[in-house]
């Protein structure tokens, strides 16, 4: 269970995360939706303990994130943010193996080998498998950062805009794949994305923020309705009922 | 900015492997020659000289490969290198800032290991100032970094000049002969020192290797594999820190040395991993160093110096390397 | 890093003052008049310093065969021309060659103009050492420019190119041609004039000596009538075409211009660190990047920030002398990286 408590975030006089308390219970996938700028992705950047709060706490499994030992964390907890960049040159595998880092501090198993091959396979990167990582399109480049973090192994996984730089193929088979993941695997995904269309889509819940706040919580068929959709951006779109879920025309 | 191996080649241990064999044998067969070729006169004396030479040009080579390396890790970028960031012109403007304020007289009085220690005190701070200010605060990118660095570095070297001119003409070429060594006039003291320092921070630093690879990521993916990226960081400079003072009190400023090794043995290695990388380096620079002076001494008379010569390829290399890449 | 350095080639610097239209022009002028009158005051107080103890009243006696008078024309008022004409020359080149080159970090010491300068002068007086010093400073010149269009040539067979690494490419050309020429100067015994070139003095600025500035005074006002020129090649080469500037003719006589000016300075004062990088950017930071607006203050910054540093080379270490290039390096250090860092924390 992650537990956010009374979590502040500033950048110099502005605030971009403003008092936020959230529970998360164990399983499931949950979407954290608002306009560009509401703090969903500081908000998953501090509970990933890649940014800290100015004020409030972050608990994983009762554990206080800020003062969790980093090597504890990292085999609880993976998060992986929407610009990865990697100075050094290295191959797809590689950066996967590095995902067992955590488990065996560099030098891979027998079990480990075998989770690296699992995830490569998972996310169908085996033809790319052995190629440098800079020579791959933006699209595949971010499935192997997913296979990193899946290779990580934990319980939880904060995955920051993973849609970014996808195609329609192949936004669709990775939120497929998230969905799977938490079904399959039993893990506890929490995924910022800006297209609510695919939050209503593959979340089991939706916490939607505007100006740092959260401002709806719950399933999606209760955030994906025209008033919520006014109060959190500010637009006015009519919802159909399309093969049984709520879908947003905002292409209108 | 990605550097790295050639093309489209994976990374294979074996290959990295043979490196380390084929320079180790490279190194043998260079110190071999600079210590029994036209040996004349008096063995005994001959022998304890090019052995202090020898001793003293592995120590500086195997120090500035290893800076190097580390400080590539710390910065996340394969060009900056802590002579191109300023260090060593640092630590000669530390050395002349102590004989000015000490005045000349005393400062030379003063014994050599404490003097060292201090130095390297200095540097220290140094490093973690630059950290701080620099590193520290997140994302300054690579090009304000090589910027400042080179920057600062014609500052201190200005700035030492300035100095040097404060002091008394006199007094001044006396400092001079002190402050520029070269291997053959090596302080027997500073030599060990040295020695023990290398040997001291290689090895508590050799377990980290592991936990660098990660570093070398970037700052996120460390945190999220669980290391404290931070604290490495911050550890890798402040070795950093020594290892230039040890390369720097021993011969002065080796400008492009550790580019080149460290580069070059990315290249060869195919990979990043510190546990090829490190080595691999290492020997590089010990040999460049020995083997370049053993061919200037024997076959080209003195007629140059080492330093000329790895300025000049070093800088053609690293022209090279930035051209390959901004042609990719 | 490729995206960023197509949106903004030279890597603008947020403009300090928000001011705009003849607000802002009356804002430079006023700068620039004030700069000026500054300039005209330190000038005056330069000439009564140094060793001789030179009053105005000495002056004004007008006596020839006076000691003071013969002073103050023989040493303080050559030297006083020459930091004056090197000064606002290095700085206008500077100027000019991040305008032409597009990089705010490009200028003739950072694109192996200077380094290739010096060679020059190596390899002149090891095979030319009796010719007249014309003769030694076209070499010079002739190695400056062949080293600029080398460079040039380089980058511009770079594709994806970004702010620094142009700069750092100049940078480390002029380390290679620096080391080529210590290497010849140290077989043939010539490290110590090397050193001369490279460490700019004014103290050896006598009567006589120095007068091949006058060359580069001309130049600089040559510059003056191709500004707007200059201005639009920097705006890139289609935009150069488009409104009929001829750009390769003016690309590549700017940086001859550049490069004559360089050698010659080289040759008589030596090379100044970080002049031509700091003062153009100074003044592009507060008035923007329209050559002919910038030229007049750039020239006069330049020269009062030289002269600044050479009076202070001058008395720092009374009545010794202090080489003017390690305070320019010292004082332009500082400020171009207080410049570095600021734009970038605006930028973020």
């Amino acid at each position: 269970m992650i537990e956010i408590e009374n979590v502040t975030r500033r950048y110099g006089t502005t605030t971009v995360v403003d008092g936020v308390s959230l529970s998360i219970p164990v399983g499931g996938v949950t979407a954290l939706v608002g306009a560009n700028g509401a703090g969903k992705s500081t908000l998953l950047s501090i509970i990933g303990r890649i940014l800290r709060p100015d004020a409030g706490t972050v608990r994983v499994d009762g554990l206080d994130v800020a003062a969790t030992p980093g090597a504890t964390l990292a085999r609880r907890l993976s998060i992986l943010r929407q610009e990865n960049q990697v100075a050094v040159r290295i191959t797809v595998r590689e950066l996967v193996e590095f995902g067992r880092f955590p488990h065996s501090g560099g030098r891979l198993t027998r079990e480990d080998v075998a989770h690296v091959n699992r995830a490569i396979e998972y996310l169908q990167l085996e033809p790319y498998a052995d190629r440098p990582l800079d020579r791959l399109s933006g699209g595949q480049r971010q499935l192997a950062f997913i296979a990193m973090v899946l290779c990580q192994d934990t319980g939880y996984m904060l995955l920051d805009e993973p849609l970014n730089n996808l195609d329609m193929r192949h936004s669709a088979q990775t939120m497929g794949l998230i969905r799977q993941m938490a079904q399959d695997l039993g893990k506890t995904i929490i995924v910022v994305i800006h297209d609510i269309n695919f939050a209503a889509c593959h979340a089991d819940r939706i916490v939607a923020m505007k100006d740092g706040r959260i401002v709806a919580d719950g399933a999606p068929r209760e955030i994906v309705t025209p008033e919520t959709i006014k109060a959190v951006f500010g637009i006015d779109v009519p919802v159909h009922e399309v093969d049984g879920r709520p879908l947003a025309m905002y292409f209108a | 900015m990605v550097f790295g191996g050639p093309a489209g080649t994976g990374f294979r241990p074996r290959r990295a492997r043979t490196a380390v064999a084929c320079l180790t044998l490279l190194l043998a067969v260079a110190i071999a020659m600079f210590m029994t070729y036209d040996l004349k006169g008096s063995l005994d004396y001959a022998l304890e000289l090019r052995g202090r030479k020898v001793l003293g040009m592995a120590l500086v080579g195997f120090a500035v490969a290893y800076s190097s390396v580390l400080f590539h890790t710390a910065t996340h970028n394969r060009i900056l290198t802590p002579s191109l960031m300023g260090f060593d012109s640092l630590y000669v403007l530390i050395q002349t800032l102590a004989a000015y304020f000490l005045g000349t007289a005393a400062f030379l009085q003063i014994d050599v290991r404490l003097r060292f220690g201090f130095e390297v005190l200095a540097m220290l701070g140094f490093a973690a100032l630059l950290y701080r200010w620099l590193i520290g605060r997140g994302e300054r990118d690579v090009y304000v970094l090589v910027l400042v660095g080179v920057i600062l570095g014609t500052m201190f070297t200005s700035l030492t000049e300035l100095v040097m001119r404060m002091i008394d003409p006199n007094e001044f070429t006396r400092l001079q002969d002190r402050l520029f060594a070269n291997f053959s006039t090596v302080n027997q003291d500073l030599l060990v020192i040295s020695a023990v320092c290398v040997a001291l921070v290689t090895a508590l630093s050799w377990p980290l290797f592991g936990r660098l690879d990660v570093v070398a990521l970037g700052r996120e993916q460390a945190t999220n594999l669980g290391v404290d990226h931070e604290r490495l960081v911050s550890r890798a400079l402040l070795i950093v820190a020594i290892l230039v003072s040890v390369s720097t009190a021993l011969v002065g400023p080796v400008a492009f040395l550790g580019l080149l090794v460290a580069n070059l043995s990315y290249q060869l290695t195919g990979t990043f991993r510190h546990r090829y990388t490190v080595p691999v380096a290492g020997l590089l620079g010990m040999v460049a160093l020995i083997g370049g002076q053993f061919v200037l001494q024997e076959f080209l008379n003195f007629q140059t110096r080492l330093s000329i010569i790895i300025s000049f390829a070093g800088g053609i290399y690293f022209i090279f390397l930035l051209y390959r890449e901004a042609n990719r | 890093m490729v995206a960023e350095a197509r949106q903004g080639l030279r890597g603008g610097w947020p403009t300090a003052s928000k001011l705009t239209g003849w607000a802002r022009k009356l804002e430079g002028r006023t700068l620039a008049g004030a700069a000026l009158a500054l300039l005209v005051v330190t000038a005056f107080c330069s000439l009564f310093i140094g060793v001789s103890n030179v009053t105005p009243l000495d002056v004004l006696r007008l006596d020839n065969s006076d000691h003071q008078t013969r002073v103050f024309i023989e040493s303080r008022v050559p030297r006083l021309a020459a930091i004056l004409l090197a000064g606002s020359a290095m700085s206008v080149a500077g100027l000019v060659m991040q305008t032409l080159v597009r990089n705010r970090f490009v200028a003739p010491s950072t694109a192996g103009t200077v380094s290739s300068a010096s060679l020059g002068l190596v390899v002149a007086t090891i095979w030319f050492g009796s010719a007249s010093i014309f003769l030694k400073m076209s070499i010079a010149v002739l190695f400056a420019m062949a080293g600029t269009l080398l460079f040039l040539a380089l980058v511009q067979r770079m594709k994806h190119t970004d702010i620094i690494v142009v700069p750092l490419v100049g940078i480390m050309f002029g380390g290679v041609v620096q080391a080529a020429a210590t290497f010849l100067a140290f077989k043939y015994d010539l490290l110590q004039s090397l050193n001369a070139w490279i460490n700019g003095d004014f103290s050896g600025t006598l009567r006589g000596r120095y007068e091949l500035l006058y060359l580069v005074g001309g130049l600089t006002g040559v510059t003056y009538l191709f500004a707007n020129r200059f201005t639009l090649v920097g705006m890139g080469r289609d935009f150069a075409v488009n409104l009929g500037v001829h750009y390769e003719r003016v690309l590549y006589g700017g940086l001859c211009l550049v490069s004559l000016v360089s050698a010659v300075v080289v040759v008589v004062v030596g090379s100044i660190p970080f002049l031509g990088l700091v003062v153009p950017n100074v003044v592009t930071m507060t008035m923007g990047d329209n050559v002919r607006r910038v030229l007049p203050a750039t020239a006069i910054s330049g020269a009062l920030f030289v002269l600044v540093c050479d009076i202070l080379s001058r008395t720092i270490r009374y009545p010794y002398e202090v080489p003017v290039g390690s305070i320019v390096g010292v004082g332009g250090g500082v400020v171009f990286i207080f410049l570095v860092l600021r734009s970038r924390s605006f930028g973020s």
